[in-house]
């Protein structure tokens, strides 16, 4: 149980791990959207994402779906790895939820207690989960997360707000090798079972320690960055070209979004 | 908690992003004067550690378990405009890079979260708290009932907005298009795991980092503590309480100024036989509060108070002693 719970720990720090390793991968890979220009995926996607939400038509919102599966199939991206990280986690949770709505909804009753209304209140939650998740994973999965946070940047967001961004993302792997290394130790050290009063203990402890690691980090990265020349000001290498294909694919991205938001009224 | 894409409307998203755009941008400004070049690396690794916190799965009481934001402890050792910015940020990458949370719904989940958590964790500690030492037990049960209560006041204010959807959007036919349960659902469904084990692991999480830190590094817990007392064991000032007490006593005879008896302490109905056969077992000397050697009501209030709070007190020095003697 003591050995459970500190590798259960151990086993999602590592599946954290290897997620973002197989993302990294694949956005590096040779696929159809790996080769649009991020400025344009993440608009576009963007867009998509907020005609999901905007769409009062279970037919827009599932034609939005499928399309975002034909992207996602020709960039590589495995239908397998897309319903094990995306559809079915959604399904589950968001299933959960909205399964009561189909008999509590109040509307005209459609047998066996569920009613027309709640079929379709949980039609339109789980349906805008799945196409939605799919369509932002479609952006992480084909585009590098340091060339997202660039495209940020035709949003207007703050470069601080950017590089902080960036370097967050960055340290998120230092901190999770570093509770890796801390639970492996401390799993090597566990003999029988420790109770849960001991096992929140444990928990509490480690968050202290990578709290007080985190401090010190800061300080050093902090220290680094001035020896280094930073005085406060933050610049991005803006090497981003659009080609006539990007201009191709941001007027395909704004005329499936205006077609769908004009159908989904 | 993490409020997913197609929940709310995206109505309702735009005015959660518009709320919560002047904290990030008061949080920015403060940082930046705070804090000048070690802004960025501080941000950084804190949202990092953040993100970190949010995965550790803690066992909690009653053999569940649950996850904390780490809101309550990051609002402790950072104050609370930096803890907005950094639990956002570490919002905002669970949101695009891992799917924890949608894209539409990043303002809702950072104003809940990170607003609302930061700031009520920190009013809440810093109440409880008060000046009290650095070392002491009172700020680490104060940092787990500030943790406890600021991730309840997020989660009360998602059922909220859930709970507005199926008012305020609906088809033609009147199924609800986004979150479909009224309020009266959606508050009690949030409130009930959240109350029992997100609350929970929250506190654990925040009163367990204290209680380390109080340990290892004591001065990380400097920056929401301005005016904490000297020392590490010092005797809380109770001369206050005490005088408070004594009002109370005197107050006392104030009871029976009112007319009629107190709300559902009167039996209309007849006594049951078996209750009223044991009726008779036991005689209270001060009946009533009004000890029969006494004619004057009020002063048969004041003793009857002066002796159930000298009688209080006593069990309590009592068990302080048997502890103590338990403890050596």
């Amino acid at each position: 149980m003591t050995g459970s719970y500190i590798e259960r720990t151990i086993a999602s720090l590592i599946a954290a791990s290897e997620r973002a390793a197989i993302a990294e991968q694949l956005a590096f890979s040779e696929g159809v959207m790996q080769r649009v220009d991020p400025r344009v995926k993440v608009a576009g996607l963007f867009a998509l994402i907020f005609v999901v939400a905007a769409s009062r038509r279970l037919g827009v919102i599932a034609a939005l779906f499928v399309i975002a599966v034909v992207l996602a199939a020709a960039s590589k991206v495995r239908m397998r790895r897309l319903a094990g990280w995306v559809w079915l986690p959604v399904l589950f949770f968001t299933g959960a939820i909205a399964l009561p709505a189909i008999f509590l909804t109040p509307g005209r009753a459609v047998g066996l207690a569920m009613t027309e209304q709640g079929v379709r209140a949980a039609a339109f939650l789980i349906g805008r989960a799945e196409a939605a998740s799919t369509l932002s994973a479609l952006l992480v999965l084909t585009t590098p997360w340091p060339w997202v946070l660039k495209a940020l940047r035709i949003f207007r967001c703050p470069m601080v707000v950017v590089a902080i961004l960036g370097m967050t993302y960055r340290y998120i792997f230092v901190i999770l090798q570093t509770a890796l290394e801390m639970f492996e130790a401390r799993q090597s050290r566990a003999v029988g079972i420790l109770p849960p009063s001991e096992r929140r203990r444990l928990a509490s402890s480690a968050a202290g320690v990578l709290l007080s690691k985190s401090v010190q980090m800061s300080g050093d990265v902090h220290q680094a960055m001035r020896s280094r020349g930073f005085r406060g000001e933050i610049h991005l290498l803006q090497d981003f070209r659009a080609r006539a294909a990007d201009w191709c694919w941001l007027a395909g991205f704004g005329a499936i979004a205006a077609a769908s938001l004009w159908y989904g009224r | 908690m993490h409020i997913p894409d197609g929940y709310l409307s995206p109505a309702t998203c735009a005015a959660l992003y518009a709320g919560a755009a002047p904290f990030w941008y008061v949080s920015l400004q403060r940082m930046k004067r705070a804090f000048n070049t070690r802004m960025v690396p501080l941000l950084s690794v804190f949202a990092a550690f953040s993100f970190i916190i949010m995965m550790f799965n803690l066992p909690l009481p009653g053999g569940t378990t649950g996850h904390a934001v780490g809101v309550g402890i990051a609002t402790i050792v950072l104050g609370p405009w930096a803890s907005i910015l950094g639990i956002s940020i570490a919002l905002v990458i669970q949101a695009v890079f891992f799917g924890d949370g949608g894209i539409t719904a990043i303002g809702a989940n950072c104003f809940n979260m990170a607003i609302i958590g930061s700031l009520a964790a920190y009013a809440i500690y810093r109440m409880l708290s008060g000046r009290a030492p650095i070392t002491s037990v009172r700020r680490v049960i104060a940092a787990g009932i500030a943790g406890y209560i600021a991730i309840n006041l997020a989660a009360l204010a998602a059922a909220v907005e859930f709970g507005i959807q199926p008012l305020l959007y609906h088809d033609a036919s009147g199924a609800p298009l986004y979150a479909p349960y009224p309020l009266r659902i959606a508050i009690p469904a949030m409130m009930i795991g959240h109350l029992t084990v997100a609350g929970l692991a929250e506190m654990v999480v925040s009163a367990g980092v204290v209680a380390y830190l109080q340990k290892s590094e004591p001065s990380l817990l400097t920056r929401t503590a301005p005016g904490a007392a000297e020392g590490s064991a010092v005797a809380p000032n109770l001369r206050p309480l005490w005088f408070a007490l004594a009002v109370l006593l005197i107050l006392t005879p104030l009871g029976i100024l009112a007319t009629g008896s107190a709300w559902g302490e009167s039996t209309p109905a007849p006594e049951p036989r078996g209750l009223h056969a044991l009726a008779s077992f036991w005689t209270a000397p001060m009946a009533r509060y009004a000890p029969p050697f006494l004619k004057s009501p009020a002063f048969g209030y004041l003793l009857s108070a002066m002796t159930g709070t000298g009688l209080i007190l006593l069990a309590v020095l009592f068990a302080g002693w048997i502890a103590n003697k338990r403890s050596r």
